[in-house]
């Protein structure tokens, strides 16, 4: 009797790495210019939901992802790691949710899926760093919430048991399920890619890939279903578009602004043993140090 | 009605300092919206609370003293919390960023169906226009958070649903006593009323809790590293200068991402915010999200081989070239100079 859990998941920019030809001329950010990647807190995610699997016998781990098209990207990433299935939440009308219109979107989409026990998260996403979205599915879901987790230590018997990690310490706490958890960057990494995996799925396609490609294509997937990665949109969802992108968004952006640095007056050093002596000395008299 | 609140955050029976530091521009926010700054404990054995809260200019605190408020779990403080917000219907409701408010505010915006921003680096009064509604807001709240990994500074409003909810990290915001002898009024709430039993089916088990061994909130000075010092062995080098100098080490989140430097250490946008006196900053690049928590030091020295990185921008002393090779000669200088 295994457990059917849920791995949320986000593709995001990297935002991490962003070097002097991320900025365009204009001073605004250019999202072409970065790596677009799995969200990293969304890999230790998938890290215990693929460790419950290890565990749990006849346990199944289906990624859900809400993004455009190229979202699909992620979910085959988690089909070489080790997820048996991914769905692909795609649809112009979930264009500019904030996190409350995003979290409807995909707590509609859970509610169409196979009995869920367990729906695991990132703790927040690293190109706005809300740590919202969790939170936000569990109480569209009804179901209770155990954020800051670092490790699910057993789930069974319909009860969940996590470690989670806060500022100044650790707490375990004891939940029924089905029960929402977000994962901490402290939690351990994900595995790597396996290589029958990725032999296997490396040809695993939505329903909009697939169209796009070639007619062998379709011939491959015809007797490989696995192959498919499904997608839902709007209507597949019974979601009512009044809570869905701009409309369904209680937070509007007022005004963007790009980073100016008002620059100083500095004193120029170099590492030379003078410059360094004259340094200390200078900040030893003013009192700064010591 | 229609008040400034605070959800307070209560830690071992004592309010924690972010929860002050809101008080404190609560009280500002409130004054010039010309209403009420309300708070809200919820714990156990907390009587006697509100006293504190007065004198950061509370005027009104509700406080829920109940057996099933501590430890915090979210479901039952999340219903006595949105139970009192139907009722007293606030305009504003601020939170710290911590795990207990990133925990609980977003599942109490998901009830009200109402914004939440995360992480708020400033909080104004302001109007809009929406030109294509053709309609004028008065005095919304600007939500003030870096965006986009910090490259980018966004406001934030929630135009039509309340209450305007917003959390800030701890540091962030000034902590003033407004009136050690402010006198507000207290509001004792009935629990019962709010939680239901389905509130009550997550149970902590087990919880360890330490001091913070690290206090890079207070040093006066802070030695800090980046990716920039290439490797552990590098960054342990910041220990022995900060030992030397009397001073706390922090990092940046490449750094701390890395594993060089442990996560409450972490300086910038999603770490601490700190003002000392002098920031040392080592091999960082000055990315917002790190510039955002320290440009208020006093005195900033930049060690850096990138004779252009952004953080020598807002240095006072900048100083280019190897840091494995500078960091040696500060100890060296030091010691020699204060023989």
């Amino acid at each position: 009797m295994g457990l059917n859990i849920i791995v949320l998941a986000k593709q995001v920019p990297d935002t991490r790495n962003v070097g002097k030809d991320a900025m365009k001329a204009d001073g605004t950010v250019n999202r072409a210019a970065l790596p677009a990647i799995f969200n990293p807190e969304d890999l230790n995610a998938l890290e215990q939901a693929l460790r419950l699997k290890d565990k749990y016998k006849g346990t199944t781990v289906t990624i859900l992802t809400m993004g455009p098209g190229r979202a699909a990207d992620i979910i085959r990433e988690g089909l070489y790691r080790g997820a048996d299935k991914g769905y692909l939440l795609t649809d112009r009308a979930f264009a500019g949710s904030d996190t409350l219109a995003t979290s409807y979107a995909i707590s509609r989409a859970l509610l169409k899926l196979d009995k869920v026990d367990l729906i695991i998260a990132g703790r927040q996403a690293i190109d706005g760093d809300t740590a919202q979205v969790g939170p936000q599915v569990a109480e569209k879901l009804g179901m209770p919430q155990i954020t800051y987790a670092e490790e699910v230590i057993s789930a069974d018997k319909g009860k969940i048991v996590v470690k989670r990690r806060l500022e100044r310490g650790v707490e375990t706490v004891e939940s029924p399920l089905p029960a929402v958890i977000t994962v901490n960057s402290s939690a351990p990494p994900c595995r790597p890619r396996n290589a029958k995996l990725l032999m296997k799925y490396k040809h695993a396609k939505t329903i909009t890939e697939s169209q796009n490609a070639s007619e062998d294509y379709l011939d491959l997937t015809a007797d490989r279903p696995f192959l498919n990665i499904p997608e839902m949109s709007v209507n597949d969802i019974d979601a009512d578009p009044k809570w869905l992108g701009l409309s369904g968004s209680p937070t509007k952006v007022k005004q963007i602004e790009n980073i100016v640095f008002q620059a100083k007056e500095s004193k120029q050093l170099t590492a030379d043993d003078k410059d360094i002596n004259e340094l200390m000395k200078e900040l030893i008299s003013n009192h700064t140090i010591g | 009605m229609n008040n400034v609140f605070v959800i307070c955050e209560i830690d071992e029976g004592k309010v924690a300092d972010v929860s002050l530091e809101l008080l404190t521009k609560g009280r500002t926010l409130a004054n010039e919206l010309k209403c009420k700054l309300e708070a809200v404990a919820l714990g156990h054995n907390i009587e006697g609370i509100e006293k504190e809260l007065y004198s950061y200019g509370a005027d009104v605190v509700h406080v829920g003293d109940d057996k099933r408020l501590d430890p915090y779990t979210t479901l039952p403080h999340t219903a006595v919390i949105t139970g009192l917000f139907e009722e007293e219907k606030p305009q504003i409701a601020l939170l710290g960023a911590t795990t207990f408010g990133r925990d609980l505010g977003p599942r109490v915006s998901s009830a009200l169906q109402s914004g939440l921003t995360a992480d708020c680096t400033s909080l104004e009064i302001g109007d809009h226009v929406d030109k294509k509604a053709g309609k004028t807001y008065k005095d919304l709240l600007y939500q003030i958070r870096p965006a986009f990994g910090g490259n980018i500074v966004a406001t934030i409003i929630n135009p039509d649903c309340r209450p305007q909810m917003a959390t800030v990290r701890e540091g962030v915001m000034k902590k003033e006593i407004y009136d050690k002898n402010y006198k507000g009024k207290l509001n004792k709430l009935d629990v019962d009323k709010y939680i239901k039993p389905e509130d009550l089916v997550v149970k902590v088990i087990e919880r360890h809790m330490e001091k913070s061994k690290v206090n890079i909130k207070n040093a006066s000075i802070i030695v800090s590293g980046g990716y920039g010092m290439g490797s552990k062995e590098n960054f342990d080098m910041l220990f022995e200068l900060a030992d030397v100098i009397g001073a706390e080490v922090g990092a940046s989140r490449a750094a701390v991402d890395a594993g060089f430097a442990s996560h409450d250490r972490q300086v910038g946008q999603t770490g601490v915010t700190v003002r000392p006196k002098l920031y040392i900053a080592c091999g960082i690049s000055g990315q917002i999200q790190h510039v955002a928590g320290m440009e208020d030091s006093s005195m900033i020295i930049a060690v850096n081989n990138d004779p252009n990185a952004p953080i020598n921008k807002i240095a006072d002393y900048v100083i280019t070239g190897d840091v494995a090779e500078i960091i040696p000669k500060m100890i060296k200088y030091y010691k020699q100079n204060t023989k």
